[in-house]
């Protein structure tokens, strides 16, 4: 036993070890709660462009944000990079981001980026309703979220209550329309039988086999479902006609974490992301909205600029746990 | 619980005589096991230390005390219903002359190489209201929608078909430690089969049988997957809220810390039925049992294990096959790479074998050398496993990341925290083992001088041989397919198998979370058998 113990810690100690003296100063660590099949071309470009080795974490936004917070000061990462605003929010109130510089931050509309400069949105992502095309066309749909509370939607909606993007679009809602209403609508779209998925896939693949028609989304899941099973795929998103609350713009971004020993480089990264080498890549390969000017949006998509949204700021996103509050008094969490 | 074997005189009742005090050689290493198993609830406690005032208003919420209830009693039905599953797959591969039973033996272990999340998406696209065989139906008789499969159904039937083998490997275990001379006895008294199943040989599986229920039950508090896919709130759905939306791991903390208190709970309560005594004394070896043949019994045999085997295993791989003919259809780019595998196995061997060591000290100790403090370490070593993986991960960043940097995301770091995780999958086979080994076979090796640490890797060990075998097949599956652990603590770039299906299926990219699926699954078979080929499973032919 005991050799199979000296065997055993030599073991599991010997790549650690490799790796760790392998790890030079010119090396990169990114968190990334955007996943390595979206994403990981990029940092590729990036290392070419750069000559600078990135090496990336995958993981669950939220999860890789706890990650940095539990880590301290002795966090490998240079880089965070997330899904959505909220999880950067998180560690900008910890104080765990540093101020980008003023460069940066111009090339992006001040509502897409945090408003003490902690971090950037690199994409956008559209709230949508995303249909089923064999039971519905555009012009069945209403003019407004509101509407969905109408008994004809009985049955046929889905959400996902649980996730970001979702709750993100609650305390839009909140800011909009006031608590009140917005426990209403909630309460009212409960009742109006709304299944409750784990997050946004699941909707769009429940709303492609027609178990539900109508479901709120972020847009660019479906270009998944249709990359991968054609254009047959027999759903597409739709968007609210007029500035109506269910419009609503969100932005994945990144930041740099305040122990990175890497600034300049890290910093680098983020300029990076919102290259219009990089702008294109969201553009062409992720169907998301670049959110640099001069890089036009995938022509599959609604160009950013007709999308009618109501003024909101996504800072205020941040404010979850009022919308928490609703959310579990509504009955929904 | 003293109830068991009436009709065996001595052999059930009388509670395990006290033994002299546990050498160094079992107490130490114990000791540092139970320590690092402490490490989470250490953290939990310095997190929770640090909530505000609101988290009574959480804890004590109408809310949190239904989740609570929703996931006892989601715990207690998929444990019974694995019980029902494994305790005849068990015999059956083991004690029958059912045809192909060395490929059943592996065959009714394989769901559980199959991870929850992936378990549950292939039930509803399979079952769900508008899923395959709804659209099937549709064709044949304009079958339009199917029940739902979701809530509390769902979230039963795909926990319970994908975690039963914890109960059947431990029972099979089990099965091969019973002397069969005190099956023969009841039979010669006059028994019939079946009596002598009920009363004599199902009591002397009761230590089997607990230990995988209760790695089913504790499985099912630490789920996530499986019950967020299928729509039901448990526990864990209020605990991974916290991280996801709140961001708040304060209240993280004290939530798990109340599911900690549920498995002191659970874990004591199960603890209590392994005080009467499974071993017999006198034969130093066990004959080998007597096969049964199941004659009219073999086909709904066959059909009882076809069944869970279609479900469990055809079903999930003609999804996961299905994905990879859609995607290779549309043109996708189908990259094999071999990497993940190896590290995936490589990090399951490692873990397996380290979780079996140190799960050795603590059954020794909880089954030879009974008293107050090897009662403590044994519950203490169940404390990670009941916990969601991602509570366990951050306890472990926290710790390394402040105190043992160069050890921080370090293969050495995430096999320790397999060990942590998944001790118990060894620790309840092992320890079902242990008490079918009579302690008579131990003294006699030490009066005929030989050294405690002789006895234990000369007697103990290889008696003890179907625990350990079942131990490391349990944890070598179980790593394969972990997923929030390997997420935070793997080395930076050590891509699993399912972390790569993770990835590329929260995206939508079926087909490309397709082959490292596959791979899985087959990775995970072959382990398998290799393992179980290790398996004594010898007949005595009448």
């Amino acid at each position: 036993m005991r050799y199979l113990l000296v065997v055993l810690v030599g073991l599991t100690l010997l790549p650690g070890s490799l790796g760790s003296a392998t790890a030079q100063a010119a090396t990169l660590t990114v968190y990334s709660g955007r996943t390595r099949e979206l994403i990981e071309p990029l940092f590729a470009q990036f290392m070419k462009a750069t000559g600078i080795q990135v090496r990336v974490r995958y993981g669950e936004t939220a999860e890789l944000a706890a990650t940095i917070l539990e880590e301290g000061q002795n966090s490998p990462a240079d880089v965070y990079f997330a899904q959505d605003a909220g999880a950067l929010g998180a560690l900008a109130y910890a104080g765990r981001l540093r101020r980008l510089p003023d460069g940066v931050l111009q090339k992006v509309e001040s509502r897409f980026q945090s408003s003490d400069g902690a971090w950037v949105g690199v994409s956008g992502r559209a709230r949508v309703v995303v249909y089923n095309t064999r039971r519905l066309t555009a012009r069945d749909l209403p003019a407004s979220l509101q509407d969905f509370t109408h008994p004809r939607w009985r049955g046929r909606i889905g959400w996902a209550p649980t996730n970001g993007s979702f709750q993100a679009h609650v305390t839009a809602l909140r800011l909009l329309w006031g608590n009140e209403r917005t426990k209403q609508w909630l309460t009212a779209i409960k009742a109006n039988g709304a299944r409750a998925y784990r997050n946004n896939t699941a909707i769009v693949a429940a709303v492609g086999t027609g178990e539900v028609d109508v479901g709120f989304v972020n847009h660019y899941y479906l270009f998944g479902f249709i990359r991968e099973r054609g254009q047959a795929f027999p759903a597409r998103n739709y968007y609210f006609p007029g500035a109506d609350a269910g419009n609503l713009v969100n932005a994945a971004g990144a930041g740099v974490v305040d122990s990175s020993r890497n600034q300049a480089a890290a910093l680098q990264l983020v300029q990076y992301l919102l290259s219009e080498d990089a702008q294109r890549y969201f553009s062409n390969q992720t169907f998301e909205y670049p959110l640099v000017s001069g890089v036009p949006a995938s022509p599959l998509l609604l160009p950013l600029s007709q999308i009618k949204t109501p003024k909101i700021d996504l800072n205020h996103l941040q404010a979850l746990e009022q919308t928490l509050k609703l959310l579990r008094e509504a009955g929904i969490l | 619980m003293a109830t068991a074997v009436p009709g065996l005189g001595s052999l059930g009742r009388q509670a395990v005589e006290r033994r002299p005090a546990a050498p160094p050689l079992v107490w130490v290493p114990a000791l540092l096991v139970a320590g690092a198993a402490l490490l989470p609830i250490a953290y939990l406690i310095v997190r929770a230390a640090g909530a505000d005032e609101g988290i009574w208003l959480l804890l004590l919420s109408p809310r949190t005390f239904r989740l609570f209830i929703n996931t006892v009693l989601l715990g207690a039905a998929v444990a019974a219903t694995a019980i029902l599953i494994a305790v005849p797959a068990a015999w059956l591969t083991v004690r029958t002359d059912l045809p192909g039973a060395s490929a059943w033996r592996v065959l009714t272990v394989m769901p559980l190489v199959v991870p929850s999340y992936v378990g549950a998406f292939v039930l509803i696209t399979v079952l769900g209201p508008t899923g395959i065989l709804q659209a099937a139906l549709e064709r044949l008789w304009g079958v339009t929608r199917l029940l739902d499969i979701y809530g509390f159904f769902g979230a039963w039937f795909t926990l319970s078909l994908f975690t039963y083998p914890y109960v059947l490997l431990s029972v099979r275990a089990g099965l091969r430690g019973i002397d069969p001379a005190i099956e023969e006895a009841s039979r010669a008294l006059g028994q019939s089969g079946w009596t002598t199943f009920r009363r004599v040989t199902l009591p002397l599986l009761r230590p089997s049988i607990g230990a995988g229920a209760l790695l089913v039950l504790l499985y099912v508090f630490s789920d996530f997957g499986a019950v967020s896919m299928m729509q039901f709130d448990s526990f864990t759905t209020a605990i991974y809220l916290q991280y996801q939306a709140s961001f708040n791991r304060s209240y993280a903390a004290a939530l798990s810390l109340v599911l900690v208190a549920l498995t002191v709970l659970v874990v004591v309560l199960e603890g209590r039925q392994s005080r009467v005594r499974y071993h017999r004394i006198g034969s130093a070896t066990a004959r080998l049992p007597r096969r049964v043949h199941l004659g009219q019994w073999t086909r709904p045999a066959l059909l009882f294990l076809a069944a869970i085997a279609t479900v469990g295993v055809v079903m999930p791989v003609g999804v996961v096959t299905y994905w990879l003919v859609v995607g290779l259809r549309h043109g996708d780019s189908i990259l094999v790479s071999l990497r993940p595998a190896i590290n995936s196995i490589t990090a399951s061997v490692l873990s397996a074998l380290l979780t079996v060591a140190a799960a050795m000290p603590v059954a020794v100790l909880s089954v030879r050398f009974r008293g107050r403090l090897s009662t403590a370490i044994t519950r203490v070593s169940y404390a990670g496993y009941a916990l969601p993986g991602i509570v366990v991960a951050l306890s472990l960043v926290f710790f390394a990341a402040r105190y043992v940097v160069p050890l921080y995301q370090t293969l050495a770091l995430l096999v320790f925290g397999y060990m942590i995780l998944f001790l118990p999958q060894a620790l309840g086979p092992l320890r079902s083992a242990l008490l079918q080994v009579s302690p008579a076979q131990e003294e006699s090796a030490r009066t005929l001088g030989r050294t405690a640490r002789e006895v234990a890797l000369t007697i103990t060990v290889p008696l003890a041989r179907s625990g350990v075998v079942a131990g490391a097949a349990l944890v070598f599956l179980t790593t394969m397919k972990e997923l929030p652990a390997t997420l935070l603590l793997s080395p930076i770039g050590f891509d699993t198998l399912a972390t790569r299906v993770w990835s590329a299926a929260t995206e939508g990219f079926f087909s490309r979370a397709a082959v490292p699926a596959l791979l899985l699954l087959l990775a995970s078979s072959l382990s398998v058998g290799l393992l179980l080929s290790q398996e004594r499973n010898r007949w005595r032919d009448e």
